[in-house]
């Protein structure tokens, strides 16, 4: 399939006073047509960092992209000024916040606000601005939506802005729509609307998603490729299935094996121990050595490089090397999968 | 389990309420009529979507609210009534509380060993400085920190060693019943095991009690012994974990079952799910009879006109919903 999106070498870095804060350490990735990519990580990962730097959000001037390129309909992003940006922003790559409740102006109406991009991309005349956003509203299943479109944010629940957010995103047809933990200010009956919403209108609309998140549920429901980030850098990608069922990295393990199992009884977690690194100091070598059960002498000196594992499946580990101890993972990945 | 009868409980809840005035006259009634006891020994999840009143059922029992009605019996003697100094010290001590968000319940301008150690100088559980400096170090090991943490402030830790500062801080007094609001959901993947490791593992050396408030249910599941689902101010189903997650009676919590995702995307494809409509109604002013019905997909008009009531249905498993009374059952033409 055809990449829509391509991230090569990215580097972010923040001026910070208690000094240089790198973010994102080398990330490359693509997006293809009509894929979902799910980004996952914990907070300070960078998975944020990467997908505001795609839409050119970072704030001015404590961040600055060092180095990379990320290439969309045969330009690269980093290099456009903000008025070309501008035109791309909302038009065609589009993005959804995680917080409904602070992503929608309150001041101003839902109607106004979903007409904004559509007059100023579409240039639609106001009348058809309005039919549109009605349509829209109507689109994302928000009921009554010609009295709707009047209203202001507060008159609407929480799950019901997070749908005003996607009509807003989805107003103008984008081909790449970035969801930034969408569904993780929402409860969970209300995660499942939203979430049966956006699958609906990517098969409508054809649109390619990254979705971020550190819900491995939300992954396996929505996503058909996933890149995990840990310290700045993505540390494996495959496939949902690659992911879920056959993880090569010990964090990847780590990650879904301290999730507690609802089909199944185990007595503890299998935590992973210490904290996250300190990205103004980061390490030399791999980033998830001080944390990882398997570290050997040359993790903490040098960052591995990728083993191609399939057409799909890259990760970065050096147990992956020849020379390296044949280590299994934890049982209940190896047991048929998280989950069952 | 033929033992529960035997059990004793801790902790009794009987027709408790708590309304709070919004505006002029608007009464919000954020729990309404909750009935439900725990055990000695036991953790009693508290499962429900923002707005259901499992935090202010938390708050109401450890007298954080005074109950608008009903009463809460710790040890068979009532939370509510009217008590001394002394005596409301001496409940203060037995009861401690966790809360959600690590970043806003330490203060940040006390030091660690000040604000852990404030239980200690309140019920004057040390006779020397030295004395409470040993208690104070003690816990932090308890929790995982060590004794070079003791002079440091809150904006030194991440957020998941400041969520240990504050169980050491509940642990500080030796309670025996701990309410825990929320304490992981503000922490990543990774750090939410380690503290709820932790939680399992003061429970099993010092014999402590809990009440685990959380919206996560796979995490409540795992922590549980026995768990209620309240909506809308109602306890809608309680049973013992297993058969809770295995067995769920009431719709509601079929559903709310059904919408959790699972990691694991071979099941999520073909899973079939129960995807509930629209919003929870507003507690001032909730749906007459029971109050599920508006998103119920088998309610009848019986459901309109009479509030369920909770129910024995099975053994250990309580559930308040028409379609398991034998008087109202025929309407659903099952």
């Amino acid at each position: 399939m055809e990449n829509i999106l391509e991230i090569k070498d990215l580097h972010v870095s923040f001026d910070t006073y208690g000094g240089e804060v790198q973010a994102v350490r080398g990330v490359n990735l693509e997006l293809k047509k009509g894929e979902t990519l799910a980004i996952v990580g914990e907070s300070g990962s960078g998975k944020s960092v990467t997908s505001k730097t795609i839409m050119r959000l970072l704030p001015k001037p404590a961040a600055r992209i060092k180095s990379g390129e990320i290439w969309f309909n045969g330009k690269d992003l980093t290099k456009l000024s903000e008025k070309e940006m501008q035109k791309i922003r909302g038009s065609e790559i589009s993005m959804i916040f995680q917080d409904p409740m602070t992503s929608l102006n309150p001041t101003m109406s839902i109607g106004k606000q979903i007409m904004e991009g559509l007059r100023k991309h579409q240039k639609l005349g106001k009348q058809e601005a309005l039919q549109r956003a009605i349509e829209l509203l109507d689109l994302v299943g928000i009921p009554n939506p010609e009295a709707r479109v009047k209203q202001y944010p507060h008159q609407f629940s929480g799950g019901m802005r997070q749908r005003v957010v996607i009509a807003i995103a989805l107003a103008c047809n984008p081909k790449v729509l970035i969801a930034d933990e969408p569904t993780t200010a929402l409860d969970v009956t209300i995660q499942a609307q939203i979430l049966d919403l956006m699958k609906d209108l990517q098969n409508k609309m054809q649109t390619s998603i990254i979705l971020i998140t550190h819900d491995l549920g939300v992954v396996a429901n929505m996503a058909q490729r996933v890149a995990v980030m840990y310290g700045g850098k993505i540390v494996e990608t495959g496939t949902v299935d690659e992911i879920f069922y056959r993880p090569k990295h010990p964090y990847t393990w780590g990650l879904l094996s301290s999730m507690p199992r609802l089909h199944s009884k185990t007595d503890e977690l299998l935590a992973i121990p210490g904290t996250p690194p300190d990205l103004s100091n980061p390490p030399k070598g791999c980033p998830f050595a001080p944390r990882c059960p398997h570290a050997m002498k040359v993790c903490v000196e040098y960052m591995p490089d990728y083993t191609t594992l399939s057409e799909t499946q890259k990760t970065a580990c050096w147990l992956l090397d020849e020379r390296a101890p044949k280590v299994e993972p934890p049982e209940i990945i190896a047991v048929g999968g998280a989950g069952k | 389990m033929t033992e529960t009868a035997e059990r004793e409980k801790l902790i009794e809840v009987k027709n408790l309420k708590k309304y709070f005035k919004v505006g002029k006259k608007a009464i919000l009634k954020a729990v309404d009529d909750v009935s439900f006891h725990i055990y000695r020994g036991e953790t009693f999840g508290l499962v429900g979507e923002s707005g259901c009143g499992k935090s202010t059922t938390g708050r109401t029992i450890i007298r954080l609210y005074e109950a608008t009605d009903g009463e809460v019996l710790f040890e068979g003697k009532n939370v509510h009534a009217k008590m001394s100094r002394k005596e409301l010290k001496e409940f203060n001590k037995k009861m401690q509380m966790i809360f959600q968000d690590p970043y806003a319940s330490l203060n940040p301008r006390m030091t660690v060993k000040d604000i852990i150690a404030e239980g200690i100088d309140i019920h004057g559980l040390a006779k020397s400085k030295k004395e409470r400096d040993e208690k104070v170090y003690e816990l932090l090991e308890t929790v995982g920190l060590n004794k070079e943490h003791a002079n440091r402030f809150p904006h030194e830790f991440s957020g998941g060693q400041r969520q240990r500062i504050g169980i050491a801080r509940a642990l500080a007094v030796d309670p025996d019943f701990i309410i825990a609001d929320e304490p992981i959901s503000a922490l990543d993947v990774s750090i939410q095991a380690q503290v709820v490791n932790l939680l399992q593992k003061l429970q099993k050396e010092r014999g402590l009690t809990y009440l685990f408030i959380a919206h996560d249910l796979s995490m409540v599941k795992h922590i549980s012994d026995r768990v209620g689902v309240m909506y809308l101010g109602n306890m809608v189903e309680v049973a013992e974990s297993d058969e809770l997650y295995d067995n769920p009676l009431h719709p509601y919590t079929e559903a709310l079952l059904s919408a959790i995702p699972v990691p694991d995307p071979n099941y999520e494809r073909s899973r079939e799910r129960i995807i509930l409509k629209g919003d929870v109604p507003s507690p001032v002013n909730p749906p007459s009879g029971c109050r599920f019905r508006t998103r119920c997909p088998l309610a009848t008009d019986i459901c309109a006109q009479v509030a369920p009531k909770l129910r024995e249905a099975r053994e250990g498993h309580w559930v308040a919903c028409h379609l398991y009374d034998d008087e109202y059952k025929h309407a659903f033409n099952k």
